[in-house]
């Protein structure tokens, strides 16, 4: 610190009560970290476009800017400029605070994540029932703004979404008890160091299928294709989001992508292993160039991330959307029971000291 | 055994990998798309676009107000006045296309006796305001003056097959 900051600036900072200056660290924090989410949000929905257009032999948005790269700004610039239209017969007091109510939960989530080793908002114990109480909120602004804008399609979209999220979140939840169960613990950082010592450690293999339930269940909390029957655009127009314009659509937009980041996120960190890199333990790399990508970083989460949003765009890229029935019949009849037996023989397997969780 | 087979196939979800696994190919698939302002699709000499109304080379029209373009036009967008000109022929006083009613059918250019109307190849072209659909004979001759070049060309190429 010495030598590259003036001396004054750190009299001045050593002459702060402690309490302000956790204050001020945090909120640097918290800025960097919601900025970071924001723009990766802005990006996210670019490559969306470049990706899919990739796999429909399209070539995507390539007008602003260099490829492309200023479209999300354009998007964003365009959507504050236009008018709010607040229905008449709506509820003018939910109806403006329903996008908040899913954005913030999306943004707040990231408090307790473990982005790096050691740099995490909030480190606290109980991490993982935050996540899950958090990621559980955002219906309500969905629920909400489609009860407030007092329209049929608005109202059946919000029903569609509460029902598929309350069934989906059974599922995701109970596939988390897999991973508390293999962790021993309900904070993240915890989690991602139990996870430490390459690839073999990872909670993937041991967990394989209630990582697929997990992330069949983040897509449909997401209200992603194919599970996008909330926002179904061939009966219901767009859903909970029908009457919103302006702003306020974009910010149920940034909402969506948000909680596709913050699922990717989670993803990584239960089973992937978060920050965790790939390669640790492959001591000849140690003395060499090399030995960077053995260490654990915040760049080997990003790149989990990354790919975990890639496939986000495949899927949907690729499979028809689920008719109702059928989503109802996965989350409730396939998914649930194959997560409740997948925890059985966890169990079981730590009982009799078998596999990475025995002791 | 097929019932085990499938449900097993299931489980492992195998169709929706395979589906996946095609949109991934595709995703490296050289692109078709013809970036439009910047790239073109070649173009027929046949092409027909914006109308002109042509000149012999000594300057004089080539329209002698015969009508047949307005008589055989499908949607009924020529419309045409004559009287006697200058030098004692048959001229047009009038002629009017109408790009709103005109379906580029090209009848007009096959109807006439002379080679005096004709589509050019010109297909970027809009309108600011109202009335300016409305082709008059002094725009139409100013086209034709402009592309005479290029219209005879076309008009050669095309020659051998007519």
């Amino acid at each position: 610190m010495t030598g590259l900051v003036p001396q004054f600036i750190v009299d001045i900072w050593d002459s702060l009560p402690p309490l302000v200056q956790y204050l001020t660290i945090v909120t640097w924090k918290i800025l960097f970290v919601t900025i970071g989410v924001i723009l990766v949000v802005a990006f996210s929905t670019y490559f969306e476009r470049k990706v899919i257009g990739q796999m429909q032999s399209r070539v995507g948005p390539n007008r602003v800017g260099p490829m492309g790269l200023g479209q999300p700004f354009a998007d964003v610039i365009k959507l504050l400029i236009k008018e709010i239209v607040v229905p008449t017969a709506s509820n003018r007091f939910l109806f403006v605070i329903a996008p908040l109510l899913t954005l913030i939960p999306a943004l707040a989530a990231w408090a307790v994540m473990p982005l790096h080793p050691g740099f995490t908002i909030a480190d606290i114990n109980a991490g993982l029932l935050y996540v899950l109480a958090l990621t559980s909120m955002g219906v309500y602004g969905v629920i909400l703004a489609g009860w407030a804008t007092n329209s049929k399609y608005a109202f059946l979209g919000a029903m569609r979404s509460a029902a598929q999220i309350v069934a989906y979140e059974i599922a995701m939840g109970f596939a988390l008890v897999g991973v508390l169960m293999a962790a021993g613990s309900l904070n993240l950082g915890d989690i991602v160091a139990k996870q430490a010592g390459g690839l073999s450690q990872w909670f993937l293999l041991p967990l394989f299928p209630l990582f697929i339930v997990y992330w069949i269940s983040g897509i449909a909390e997401t209200n992603r294709a194919p599970f996008d029957v909330a926002e179904g655009e061939s009966e219901i127009v767009a859903g909970f989001h029908v009457e919103y314009s302006g702003v306020a659509f974009a910010l149920f937009f940034l909402a969506e992508y948000a909680n596709m980041v913050l699922i990717s996120g989670l993803a990584s960190i239960f089973f992937l292993g978060g920050w965790a890199s790939p390669f640790e333990g492959w001591t000849f790399l140690d003395g060499t160039f090399l030995a960077i990508v053995t260490a654990p970083s915040f760049f080997w989460l990003f790149l989990k991330i990354s790919f975990f949003m890639y496939s986000f765009f495949w899927f949907r890229a690729t499979f028809p959307r689920y008719r109702y029935d059928q989503i109802m019949r996965l989350g409730w009849k396939v998914f649930i029971p194959v997560t409740i037996v997948w925890i059985a023989v966890e169990g079981v397997l730590a009982w009799l000291n078998i596999g990475p969780w025995a002791g | 055994m097929s019932r085990v087979i499938s449900t097993l196939k299931t489980f492992a979800l195998w169709e929706l990998l395979r589906g996946l696994s095609v949109t991934f190919r595709n995703s490296f698939r050289k692109g078709v798309t013809i970036e439009y302002p910047e790239e073109k699709t070649p173009q027929s000499v046949r092409f027909r676009g914006l109308h002109a109304l042509r000149r012999y080379p000594n300057g004089e029209e080539r329209c002698i107000a015969c009508k047949l373009c307005e008589a055989v036009c499908p949607a009924l967008a020529i419309t045409i006045d004559s009287a006697v000109g200058t030098d004692g022929t048959r001229r047009t006083t009038r002629y009017d296309i109408d790009l709103f009613k005109c379906i580029y059918c090209g009848f007009c250019e096959e109807a006439c006796p002379v080679d005096a109307i004709v589509e050019t190849r010109i297909h970027e072209y809009h309108f600011e305001k109202a009335g300016e659909n409305i082709m008059t004979k002094d725009k139409l001759l100013a086209v034709g003056d402009k592309y005479d070049a290029m219209i005879a060309a076309d008009k050669a190429a095309d020659a051998p097959y007519k």
